[in-house]
């Protein structure tokens, strides 16, 4: 445990990338099987101990300090475990040499809801401030140390000479913590039997276009629709038994959470595609498919009631073939894996299943007008894929482009402004804004419409954290509101119609776009001029 | 004016409540046997205003007259018609500030009071004045104030650790403690500073030929770490940013010794392998410091504590050393002084004025304006 507390706490304050890999090499060379697969599936994120949540830590804490204190500190620090390392009262039964880490994971792994608040205590009274955050880290997941799985693997692929694309290859058929894995990278043996095991493969991405034109004989176009990005996999064991799996762009599993997908796909295959819920405001009827709100309703669940399954169906609108019946196509250009597909249709259910249509235009600049049009529609933008590309795991240059419609735009007015977390747990960088309800010349109200984080430079997030502390009006807590002085453009892809807001409005990715300074506030948009692009 | 109306027909200071307070009306002292208890002083967002004698403590504008706590810019300031302080004191303020020095045409814009640590002054309306060391940095002191058989003591800044550079806090029993907070929240203890200096005197030995540059406020804080570095038994030379050079001779002026200390701009990269530069916060990402041989970047300071405040300035080596009060001391000190009322002047002030309700104490916030989070 003191050498994984040790890597975690010299990680944080690592900024090198390549420091980092060569600090999480070391440990991996290291230390022994198998504490340090542990680790690896520690820092990629693959750990899961249902039984420890980040409100058992709170509750833990609010037993020990002062509530009042406990939430003054947590805001302040931005990070539940380093608050709660720090508040934990120091112990007399603090080890020199506590338990190793894999005697800690299965420590953390045999606990559930009623034991947990019992045995924690005892696990953290033997470790330093450094243990107990690395502790509650491993147990509540989410590092947040600044190592995404990414570097992770890379690192694992650093410390024992091997390629991290074949890393990525057989990671999602193996399990933590990783033993036939560090067999093969760091002695030698066989390559991990991943055969007959659904395993993900990584996504091909795209680049924006911005202002680069492309030549439609080379580049094909077709919609980019607004659900979420997802591989269907399908595989057949030695025995004969057919499993699929779904997963996320990241190569999380979410099969769970559409049962309705597990048992549709009639052949062994690795598609592409987008996740959509059944509606109709994307592409009208034709198109078939609801608003990207519709869709979110039914994310993130565990389990999935029979009515949501009867309300919100998903299908799969497919954009690519990386396999088809053990034919590995990923080497082969788009255009015959396009033929593949179209070749592959008849065989899906069209209730589960249908094609992202192609879009056809007669030169660049034709496309522009009907991306132009698509305004109306709750489509995205366009893809420009290359018609003679393989399909590559990343993001590579001049391959795939993503041409998003242009934002919607409203002005609105600074209310409240909430502390960060992480790198900006001191600075108020949460920003809730609002828009007229009336003429503000005439007794109109501002209601809060939406909420910001992103799209100001670090400059700028000093001087709006100076102006919050500035203009202060009052204070709950990590949230203060304050004197309505500025106007923010703000930036938004669509805004809905939702019961949870006063407004009765929710923008979908509201993003700075502009301070207004100069902007006084009365000029700031009415709420009716957000009711008018409400698309449901 | 209910809470003000309320104290002028009672002279229990349990009834002297909340805000109202801060703004008695003018009747409180042309009558003052009927004074609530400490209408004498009055906190105002730039300051202490002592009423009687017509002077500030530490005050954020130019007055007639200032008592100053220390020579941190945000206690300290130029342009006071007068600044009563300590010879330490004044010697930095008239470094910064030129406060005790004769302009060209002969005249001195800013006079300077010196008054020792321990000595008393008397000021106008009846108010006696005395310094007491604060341990906080060269010169830095609480102010006493008396007037008929009251005490107030003003801490500016304050630590209770030990520190080579300056003289020890010394705690004074009084009726109204009105303290800092900087370090006011409960996840603040500041380790031994003996585990500070291993950490990097051990990065210092990893990496013979790299140095490591040590981010610290330039009045205290870099003298402290390199005094601390000598009493480590680090007896090599050290490097400095150019901006800490005046500080540090001022304070050998006054008996601190520094060991020998070298400017970066007159040295060569080579020359500074295995060194320890100190440099000033700012510093620490800048382009200057490109000049430095591979330097590990470190930071002195308090809220090295929290790792997101390391991680927001690129510090590699945080190193938790703060020249004020941690959460444990500053609450110990309200124990220890025991007052009747405290008041919180700057920092976490919510968290410590939590601590206060929970044990019974009464205390307020009193909400001054342009403190720093000083130790950044
Ligand atoms: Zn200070
Ligand atoms: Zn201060």
């Amino acid at each position: 445990m003191k050498a994984f507390s040790t890597l975690l706490d010299t990680l944080v304050y690592t900024t090198s990338r390549n420091r980092k890999l060569a600090l999480i090499a070391a440990y991996l060379r290291e230390t022994p099987d198998p504490d340090r697969g542990w680790a690896l599936a520690a820092l990629t994120g693959e750990l899961d101990f249902p039984a420890v949540k980040s409100s058992t830590i709170r509750n833990l804490m609010k037993e020990r300090v002062d509530p009042v204190l406990w939430t003054l500190s947590r805001d302040f620090v931005g990070d539940t475990a380093e608050t709660a390392s720090l508040l934990w009262p120091e112990s007399d039964a603090v080890e020199d040499d506590p338990a190793n880490l894999s005697e800690t994971v299965d420590a953390l792994a045999g606990l559930n809801r009623t034991t947990a608040p019992k045995e924690l205590p005892r696990l953290l009274d033997r470790l330093d401030a450094n243990g107990r955050f690395a502790l509650i880290k491993l147990a509540t997941g989410g590092m947040r140390i600044g190592v995404s799985a990414r570097l992770a693997k890379t690192a694992f692929a650093q410390a024992f000479d091997v390629s991290v694309d074949e890393v990525e290859e057989y990671w999602h058929a193996l399990e933590p913590p990783y033993s036939d894995l560090f067999a093969w990278a760091a002695d030698g043996s066989e390559p991990p039997d991943v055969t007959g095991r659904p395993r993900f493969r990584p996504f091909m991405l795209a680049h924006p276009l911005e202002e680069t034109v492309v030549d439609l004989e080379d580049y094909a176009a077709e919609w980019k629709w607004d659900g979420i990005r997802i591989q269907l996999v399908r595989v057949t064991d030695a025995e004969g038994s057919a499993q699929t799996r779904l997963y996320s762009r990241s190569g999380d599993d979410i099969s769970a959470t559409f049962p309705e997908l597990l048992d549709v796909l009639p052949v062994d295959a690795v598609l592409d595609g987008e996740l959509l819920v059944r509606g109709t405001a994307q592409g009208g009827e034709e198109g078939g498919a609801a608003s990207f709100n519709a869709l979110q309703q039914r994310l993130g669940r565990k389990t999935v009631s029979k009515k949501m399954l009867a309300e919100a169906p998903a299908f799969v609108r497919l954009y690519d073939a990386l396999i088809v019946d053990d034919n590995d196509l990923r080497e082969h250009a788009w255009t015959h894996r396009r033929d593949a597909l179209e070749a592959l249709m008849p065989r899906l259910p069209d209730s589960h299943f249908d094609i992202s249509q192609l879009v056809e235009a007669r030169d660049f600049d034709h496309l522009a007008e009907i991306r132009e049009g698509a305004r109306d529609d709750a489509i995205e933008g366009l893809m420009l894929k290359r018609r003679d590309s393989p399909y590559i795991a990343g993001r590579k240059v001049g391959l795939w482009y993503k041409w998003k419609r242009d934002p919607l735009l409203i002005d609105a007015v600074l209310m409240y402004a909430q502390r960060g977390s992480g790198k900006r747990s001191s600075f108020y960088s949460d920003y809730t804004f609002g828009c007229w309800d009336g003429d503000p010349d005439a007794g109109g109200e501002l209601l809060p419409v939406g909420k910001a984080y992103s799209g100001f430079t670090d400059a700028e997030l000093k001087k709006l954290d100076r102006l919050v502390r500035r203009t202060t009006l009052n204070r709950f807590g990590p949230v203060r509101e304050v004197e309505r002085t500025l106007v923010f453009e703000v930036a938004f892809d669509s805004v809905h119609s939702s019961k949870r807001h006063k407004s009765g409005l929710a923008m979908r990715f509201p993003r700075i776009h502009r301070i207004r300074w100069d902007k006084p506030v009365h000029e700031a948009d009415r709420i009716d001029a957000l009711k008018a692009l409400v698309k449901d | 004016m209910a809470a003000t109306a309320k104290a002028e027909h009672s002279t229990d200071r349990n009834h002297h409540e909340g805000r109202g307070a801060g703004k008695p009306g003018r009747a409180l002292y042309v009558v003052p046997f009927v004074t609530a208890p400490f209408s004498w002083i009055r906190p105002e967002p730039w300051g202490v205003h002592v009423v009687p004698a017509d002077c500030w403590i530490d005050p954020g504008r130019a007055v007639d007259r200032a008592l100053v706590t220390h020579g941190h810019a945000d206690h300290a300031r130029g342009g006071h018609g007068e600044t009563v302080a300590t010879p330490e004191t004044l010697a930095i303020m008239a470094l910064r500030y030129r406060t005790g020095i004769e302009d060209e045409s002969g005249e001195m814009p800013s006079k300077a009071t010196p008054i020792e640590y321990g000595e008393t002054i008397r000021l106008a309306g009846g108010v006696d004045a005395t310094y007491i060391p604060a341990g906080h940095v060269l010169g830095s002191a609480q102010i006493l104030l008396e007037h008929a058989g009251e005490r107030v003591v003003i801490t500016g800044d304050y630590k209770r650790r030990p520190d080579p550079t300056c003289a020890p806090f010394e705690v004074a029993p009084c009726d109204i403690f009105i303290t800092e907070a900087t370090f006011g929240l409960p996840v603040f203890t500041h380790p031994p500073i003996e585990e500070e200096m291993a950490k990097l005197l051990g990065a210092l030995g990893e990496n013979p030929e790299q140095c490591v540059l040590v981010g610290a406020y330039a009045l205290g804080k870099a003298q402290r770490v390199i005094a601390e570095l000598r009493a480590a038994g680090h007896h090599a030379p050290i490097y400095l940013h150019g901006a800490m050079e005046k500080m540090c001779r001022l304070y050998e002026e006054h008996g601190v010794d520094l060991g020998e200390l070298r400017l970066v701009s007159d040295h060569t990269k080579d020359d500074m392998r295995g060194s320890v530069v100190v440099a000033p916060p700012s510093a620490l990402n800048d382009r200057w410091s490109r000049r430095l041989p591979d330097p590990t970047t470190a930071m002195a300071s308090g809220w090295m504590r929290v790792r997101q405040r390391a991680r927001q300035r690129n510090v590699e080596l945080p190193l938790v050393i703060s020249d004020h009060a941690d959460w444990n001391e500053l609450t110990a000190t309200i124990d220890e002084v025991n007052p009747a009322e405290t008041w919180i002047t700057h920092g976490r002030e919510e968290a410590l004025l939590r601590w206060c309700q929970l044990g019974q104490r009464r205390a307020r916030a009193l909400a001054m304006v342009g403190r720093e989070d000083e130790d950044e």
